[in-house]
């Protein structure tokens, strides 16, 4: 009680001439330390900074070109919807390259189990809701194969995923005959697996249930990337296997579930797709492999592994989507919307090794 | 005497070898996953079986893999092939292997797509694209009588590199209609105002539908949409629909698939040109047991530089002038 009352204890008089010396914490010296650096070190530490300033700019830009068109809610909820797809394929995509592998394989195993689902339920009759089950789980098995040659049979991801995207397309041509599965067909005999196709207005915009789901499935793989220790060795394996491994981590088991995750986010999009595209064609989403590496690496999640926010892959998708709408509603030719989304990935891969340098 | 025997023992050897060296030939298709590749190859297999042909088939791994054509080619005339069918995946890159392979005395057929020149192969069964563009054309500004003066339209093309089926179809539908091509090999010239734009759909459902949402947005009262193939066309359908504009709209496409028909059948294709990759793969074939027989080339269709395989415009409403089939007479011609 009288504690409170008694004047700041002075040290002994030894301590006293502390009270000249410095009192910061400890810190690297910052000498002629210029904007760029600055900007260097903010980056490094919020590397999903550059995808939503990118994003920003190019609304803005595209709001003054295209003008009312393109900065309508309904034309902003239409790329929403438009890049929901592939934005799922980046979520499951995101997650293997921060273990610092690569999926070329997503898009397959997405298209594959769209099939699966559409010729159980359309032409076996198997109540949609099971058949659903079975893509999904087909989803998850695909991943755990994807996982099991790279973690035992020690293949590297690029070659196991080459591979399997091979064998994953070729079943999904031979299951499907090459046929697409009709719109109205699906209508009268399993209409619950275009779910994913409905939509709602709000306020001049449509929302759609496949871009509600696109930002749940990222909202729970960054919860579960950040706030759980799976997660956690999810980061450390990306960053160096090694190290991980011997800080004790089961990286071989936490690589298996990575990939079997990845192929269930997969399947979901497959689900999605139906309800996205109203068919299920297997000619659909031929590219889908590359365009979900685009959004990750605009996204500002790093190849090599380790480094970067899996939000960074829903900005990567957005910024690919709103050049794609805003190019096309100011009148320009589809050659340079390609042209302009390489450089997009190039400008991307070129601010990640300019920031990665910041440690060397 | 022994000389005798001699020769009769050869003219024995000869005979047998002339009726057991069987024909071989080969087919080469751009993919195994389009399912009118897919078609052509399975009517090759029925013809060549029928005629006793020793038949091997070869695809590309997709759209544009000149290389594994390529290598077909290679692998066809080491195996002393007689005869060659080949819907080139670029007209222009594989001139000079099938000249090796003329060289080496095979008979070289191009289906579905031209070699540049079309006198690169030795003959050409393919279907007249601009004239299968041109029947929906004409069928459309049929259908629309005094409003296709303020039709606001659509074009839903394959790809960036608008290769020649791709600006034959979009410009066959355009003059069918009415409206000034200006350059035919190019897809965009035109500055007719009725044309609200062009976008592209790689031919596939997902690319139909962001393709015609993406022109929605320019011009939302769009009333007449052409389209590359029938997977675009449910595609654009799907957007149409997204937007509450399935009425009203006419949709109008090329190919002939079922799925197509049905969807000519069901009201969301509008009218669809149909083509016949069967009649080609079977042309094919005759003509290389023809010219094994005899050596005898087969003959272009007059006024062209290929051999018409034909194409018929599938509606079921029939307008005055465009003679079509109904999609019921045309589900027991259709493929895939």
């Amino acid at each position: 009680m009288s504690d409170q009352t008694m004047p700041p204890r002075k040290g002994q008089d030894y301590e006293q001439v502390l009270d000249g010396s410095a009192t910061e914490v400890a810190a690297f010296e910052r000498r002629n330390e210029t904007v760029l650096k600055r900007i260097q070190h903010i980056l490094h530490n919020n590397p999903t900074l550059v995808p939503v300033v990118v994003l920003l700019i190019s609304l803005l830009v595209f709001g003054l070109i295209a003008g009312g068109r393109f900065f309508s809610a309904f034309n902003l909820s239409l790329i929403l919807q438009q890049v929901s797809i592939i934005g799922i394929l980046a979520a499951a995509q995101s997650l293997i390259i921060l273990t610092a592998g690569i999926d070329l394989s997503v898009a397959a195993i997405m298209v594959l189990m769209s099939v699966i689902m559409g010729n159980l339920a359309v032409f076996a009759g198997v109540p949609t809701f099971f058949a659903i089950l079975a893509g999904l789980a087909g989803g998850v098995g695909a991943g755990l194969m994807n996982g099991w040659f790279i973690t035992k049979v020690r293949l590297p991801p690029f070659i196991t995923t080459l591979g399997t995207w091979s064998i994953f397309y070729a079943l999904l041509l031979w299951l499907s005959g090459a046929q697409s599965i009709r719109g109205q067909d699906i209508d009268t005999n399993a209409p619950f697996l275009k779910f994913f196709g409905q939509s709602f207005d709000i306020a001049g915009a449509r929302i759609t249930l496949s871009s509600i789901l696109m930002i749940v499935i990222f909202v729970v793989l960054w919860y579960m990337l950040n706030k759980t220790a799976w997660g956690r060795h999810v980061y450390a394996i990306g960053d160096d296997k090694e190290a991980a491994d011997m800080s004790g981590i089961r990286t071989d088991r936490t690589l298996l579930s990575v990939y079997g995750v990845a192929g269930f986010v997969c399947a979901l999009a497959g689900w999605a797709s139906i309800g996205r595209v109203g068919s299920i064609s297997p000619q659909s989403f031929y590219e889908g492999n590359l365009d979900s590496i685009t959004a990750v690496v605009i996204g500002g999640i790093s190849l090599f592994g380790g480094r970067g926010s899996i939000l960074g892959a829903l900005f990567g998708a957005l910024i690919v989507g709103v050049f794609r709408s805003g190019l096309r509603l100011s009148g320009v030719d589809v050659l340079w919307q390609v042209f302009a989304i390489g450089w997009l990935i190039i400008i991307a891969v070129a601010i990640d090794q300019w920031i990665r340098r910041i440690s060397a | 005497m022994k000389t005798l025997t001699t020769t009769a023992a050869l003219a024995v050897t000869l005979y047998a070898g002339a009726a057991y060296a069987e024909i071989n030939a080969c087919l080469i298709t751009k993919t195994d996953t389009n399912p009118f590749f897919v078609k052509m190859k399975e009517g090759a297999t029925q013809a060549a079986e029928a005629k006793g042909i020793n038949l091997s088939t070869f695809a590309g791994k997709y759209d544009g893999d000149v290389e594994t054509q390529v290598a077909a080619v290679e692998t066809c005339i080491a195996s002393g092939a007689k005869g060659i069918l080949i819907t080139p995946t670029d007209s222009r890159a594989l001139v000079p292997s099938i000249t090796q392979a003329r060289d080496a005395g095979a008979i070289v057929i191009a289906l579905d797509t031209q070699f540049e020149p079309a006198d690169a192969a030795d003959a050409t069964f393919a279907t007249d694209n601009f004239k299968a563009g041109e029947l929906i054309g004409e069928w459309a500004r049929a259908k629309m009588g005094a409003d296709a003066a303020n039709a606001k339209i659509a074009l839903l093309d394959l790809s960036a590199s608008e290769v020649s089926v791709d600006y034959q179809r979009d410009n066959g539908f355009l003059q069918g209609f009415g409206i000034d091509i200006k350059d035919p090999t190019d897809i965009g010239d035109e500055d007719d105002p009725r044309i609200v734009g062009n976008d592209v759909t790689n031919g596939s459902s997902d690319g139909g539908r962001t393709a015609m949402e993406n022109l929605l947005q320019v011009d939302p009262d769009i009333n007449l949409v052409y389209t590359i193939n029938e997977p675009a066309a449910a595609g654009a359908y799907e957007a149409l629909k997204s937007f509450g504009k399935d009425q009203g709209v006419t949709i109008v496409s090329v190919d002939g698939g079922c799925p197509g028909i049905q969807d000519v059948a069901a009201g969301v294709i509008g009218a669809t040109s149909m083509q016949f990759p069967l009649l080609m793969a079977s042309k094919g074939i005759e003509a290389i047991a023809q010219f094994a027989e005899t050596g005898e080339k087969p003959k272009n269709t007059e006024g062209l530089d290929f051999y018409n395989t034909g194409v018929e415009l599938v509606t079921d409403q029939p307008v005055e002038g465009v003679p079509s089939i109904s999609s019921e007479e045309a589900m027991a011609k259709c493929w895939g």
